[in-house]
């Protein structure tokens, strides 16, 4: 094992920072982080043992106890779950003979859930040993079960049960933009690096995660800030339930991507960026490496970019399990090898960012947008959307509708326009932003994507009469809790007192006073914690509770205390032991 | 460089580089706080020190103190809320003051005291946590780890050590000690370690101290946290 380790630190070159991509290969070889490795890692990397294992124990990919040779985790995402997902779980635990969270007895196969994977048009979908794996049936899952018990390696494994489509419906201004290779680059160093910033500013870009941060602003701030190095970090931590945009953006225009980020490198005055990709999107690190590999034969990347003695080169550092890492402290922490846990702010990372150095962070669609603005102008961008939301915004559509996919509109566009378009009909609600956004009922269709009415980072949920308010609700709320740091008190525990608040009422235990208690929980984690992740895990409840009072009230048992617990419930290991189950030893809850 | 700002409404003079924590210490203001110890690293994790500046929610440890601010520390709303997050610590843990050795010194039941805590509100995790009796000295309960870090912090930069970690997400959350077996006694700490005397809760203890100060006779019983902190705060700055 030894010699077996030792070769994949050298392959890192022995960089503490790169603890997560040497933690992975660990994994994928052992199906854990056995105790004598982290010695071993910790050691040669200087590092404390207690970091490799707080590293481990953060992310949801990484474990200290094995896992199974097939390592199976399920989509959880809300629109999995709306194609059925919970059955075909029990399917494939039947099938495989495995209980669902845990290893067979012959480490053969392991089971679980696993955050939205970011197949939502084209789930039910699972990852297999990290990969994605998409339309989950029962025919599928049979098939999938035999090859397992035959131990077929994944290389042999039907080849289109790995496809991910991009399922591009609707091209806009950027999608339906062509371009060459190495124009965005050339256009900037022609017209100089702050008349191209200038652009950037005039176009009015605004940070495509959601946040909506003037992209200008961002660059100049970090250019501005006296440093040794500076960096540009790609943000491809494409958490967000209901998000997939990236993954297309990746998949088809990686290109223009980096181009855009090589932009920035030459405006700010970096020579190093990188390209943080989330674990979940591993299928396609293969190929973003080869088009890395091609730009620098290009010499669109390298020492000496397009003759021009500018240097810049991009390295892509993959994520292992943690929507967090999409916050934007959180995923440097997470770069430089540790747990992703959100810093402090000020300073800011434009300032003090990786390394302490000056990094300017931006989503993937942020860099698409500025390489095309860099070739095509400001005024050229600018010349859609709104006065304070200028340009595009492109969507990832799912749930119920009959055309799932990639959308692209300019903002100002109004809901109702892209429910038609996407073939959504007899819509209860959508959900606009993921769960960290915020859920609009029917009667709100007149509203407009744009920062100043219905913010979005891309998600985009539909769902219809037949669904149920307090399961989306409470799925969204179990999410915020699985993802949650722990590093502040009302995020830590009050997404966990969220969940039980929430599931106790959905249970029908909950009494009066509960939904008054709910609703008072939810603002004190909306206000009191740490970053972006615990002041919006109560969107789920407080977006649904102020649309839809009654349907949680209706939750409520009619009596005026508040039992904390199921008392007949809790008998039961006492009627267990006494070998009883008469009617006298068992307890109603309520005096009849 | 200094400058002034106003906390509920009274003038108070900062030096360039303060915390608004530390503006509010120097000047006589307690600001609540479980993480904050002066002369260590903020660490900004237990929000009790959230006050409002210019109307934004900031953690006063962390925040730096800036010319003209208006800050609010002391409003009905802050103080509701410090006690939900203080009840949030203690029913996550297990913490049963009246068994515990470190009652009268705590500084959670100090604060827990200062905010009028009259109950636990919030349902009970009863989180399975384990003692770590190895060392000979040094005692850790994790039922009472409240993860702010301190004995953290103590041990990398007051000891030159490493002896202590923070691992787990979320709920999970854990204190970890470095050493191959995990256990206390196989790490490098000592028992006149600042790292071994921080915690403020009864997570860390030093063996055969207990009960030397009788009950009625310790930190929190005759004066309150808030007097008992802004004097720490005062011997630190001298």
């Amino acid at each position: 094992m030894n010699s077996v380790i030792e070769q994949i630190l050298a392959e890192a070159d022995y960089q503490a920072v790169r603890l997560l991509s040497i933690l992975r290969a660990i994994q994928a070889r052992y199906q854990h982080i056995p105790q004598p490795v982290i010695e071993q890692v910790a050691g040669a990397l200087n590092i404390p043992g207690t970091q490799v294992i707080a590293v481990c124990e953060f992310y949801s990919f990484l474990h200290l106890t094995p896992q199974g040779r097939y390592d199976i985790l399920v989509s959880d995402s809300i629109t999995d779950h709306m194609l059925g997902k919970a059955s075909l779980m029990n399917d494939l635990a039947q099938a495989l003979k495995v209980g669902i969270g845990q290893v067979r007895a012959d480490g053969r196969v392991s089971l679980n859930h696993t955050a939205c994977t970011g197949m939502c048009d084209q789930g039910p979908a699972c990852l297999i040993n990290g990969i994605a794996l998409t339309r989950l049936d029962r025919a599928r899952i049979d098939a999938m079960a035999t090859l397992i018990e035959s131990a077929t390696p994944l290389a042999d494994w039907p080849g289109h049960w790995f496809a991910v489509d991009d399922n591009i419906r609707k091209a806009g201004l950027l999608l339906s933009a062509a371009q060459e290779n190495g124009a965005a680059i050339e256009a900037t160093l022609q017209r100089g690096l702050q008349q191209t910033l200038a652009e950037i500013d005039i176009s009015g870009l605004r940070g495509r995660g959601g946040a909506g941060f003037k992209t200008a602003m961002k660059w100049r701030f970090c250019a501005e800030t006296v440093a040794d190095s500076r960096y540009v970090v790609c943000n491809a931590d494409e958490g967000e339930p209901g998000t997939f945009k990236d993954r297309v953006l990746l998949n088809r225009h990686a290109d223009q991507v980096f181009e855009g980020m090589t932009v920035a490198a030459a405006i700010i005055g970096a020579t190093q960026g990188f390209l943080y990709l989330r674990g979940e999107y591993q299928h396609l690190y293969a190929q973003l490496q080869a088009v890395l590999a091609q730009r620098r034969a290009n010499r669109l990347l390298g020492n000496d970019i397009l003759g021009h003695g500018f240097a810049f080169d991009i390295e892509i550092r993959l994520g292992a399990g943690a929507y967090i890492c999409g916050e934007e402290s959180a995923l440097i922490e997470s770069l430089e090898g540790k747990p992703g846990i959100p810093r402090n702010r000020p300073p800011y990372p434009v300032t003090c960012g990786y390394l302490n150095q000056p990094t300017i962070v931006n989503n993937v669609e942020t860099f698409f947008a500025a390489a095309h603005i860099a070739v095509n102008g400001g005024v050229w961008f600018a010349s859609q959307g709104t006065a304070k939301s200028s340009g595009s915004k492109i969507l990832s559509i799912s749930g119920d509708c009959a055309r799932p996919g990639i959308y692209e509109y300019p903002f100002g566009t109004a809901i109702a326009d892209i429910l038609a378009d996407c073939g959504a009909d007899d819509v209860l609600g959508v959900q606009v932003g993921g769960p960290s956004g915020i859920f609009i009922s029917n009667a709100e269709f007149h509203r407009v994507l744009a920062f100043e009415d219905l913010s979005t980072g891309g998600s985009f949920i539909v769902f219809d009469h037949s669904r149920s308010i307090l399961d989306i609700a409470q799925n969204f709320t179990h999410f915020f809790a699985h993802e949650s740091c722990g590093f502040c008190t009302p995020c830590r525990v009050g997404t966990a007192l969220l969940k039980k608040q929430l599931d106790k009422i959905v249970d029908g235990h909950g009494s009066a006073g509960d939904v008054v208690e709910l609703e008072s929980l939810c603002q004190l984690v909306k206000n009191n914690s740490h970053c972006g992740l615990g002041q919006t895990a109560a969107n789920p409840i407080l977006t649904t509770l102020q649309r839809y009072p009654e349907i949680y009230e209706k939750q409520l048992k009619r009596i005026s205390y508040e039992p904390g617990f199921d008392l007949n419930g809790a008998l039961d290991i006492a009627r267990r032991m006494a070998q009883r189950n008469d009617a006298a030893a068992h307890l109603t809850q309520v005096e009849d | 460089m200094t400058g002034i700002l106003s906390i509920d409404g009274q003038t108070i003079p900062f030096e360039d580089g303060q915390t608004v924590i530390e503006a509010a210490s120097a000047a006589g203001v307690y600001i609540p706080h479980l993480c904050h110890k002066p002369g260590y690293t903020p660490h900004g994790s237990c929000k009790l020190c959230t006050v409002k500046v210019n109307g934004r929610n900031c953690s006063a440890c962390t925040f730096p103190a800036a010319d003209g601010q208006t800050v609010i520390n002391n409003s009905a709303e802050l103080q509701h809320d410090r006690r939900r997050i203080t009840q949030m610590l203690f029913v996550e843990g297990n913490h049963l003051c009246p068994s515990c050795e470190k009652t009268g010194h705590c500084d959670l039941q100090g604060v827990a005291y200062h905010l009028n805590m009259l109950d636990n509100h919030f349902p009970h995790f009863y989180p399975q946590r384990e003692v770590d009796a190895s060392h000979p000295d040094i005692l850790i309960d994790h039922n009472r780890c409240i993860f702010c870090n301190l004995c953290v912090r103590a041990s990398q930069q007051k000891d030159g050590k490493q002896v202590f970690a923070i691992a787990g997400r979320g709920i999970n959350k854990r204190l970890i000690v470095n050493s191959p077996s995990g256990k206390l006694k196989d790490s490098d700490i000592h028992v006149d370690d600042q790292a071994a005397h921080v915690c403020p809760t009864g997570a860390i203890l030093i063996k055969r101290t207990g009960y030397q100060v009788p009950i009625g006779q310790r930190r929190y019983d005759h004066q309150p946290i808030s007097e008992v902190a802004l004097a720490e705060a005062g011997s630190h700055d001298r």
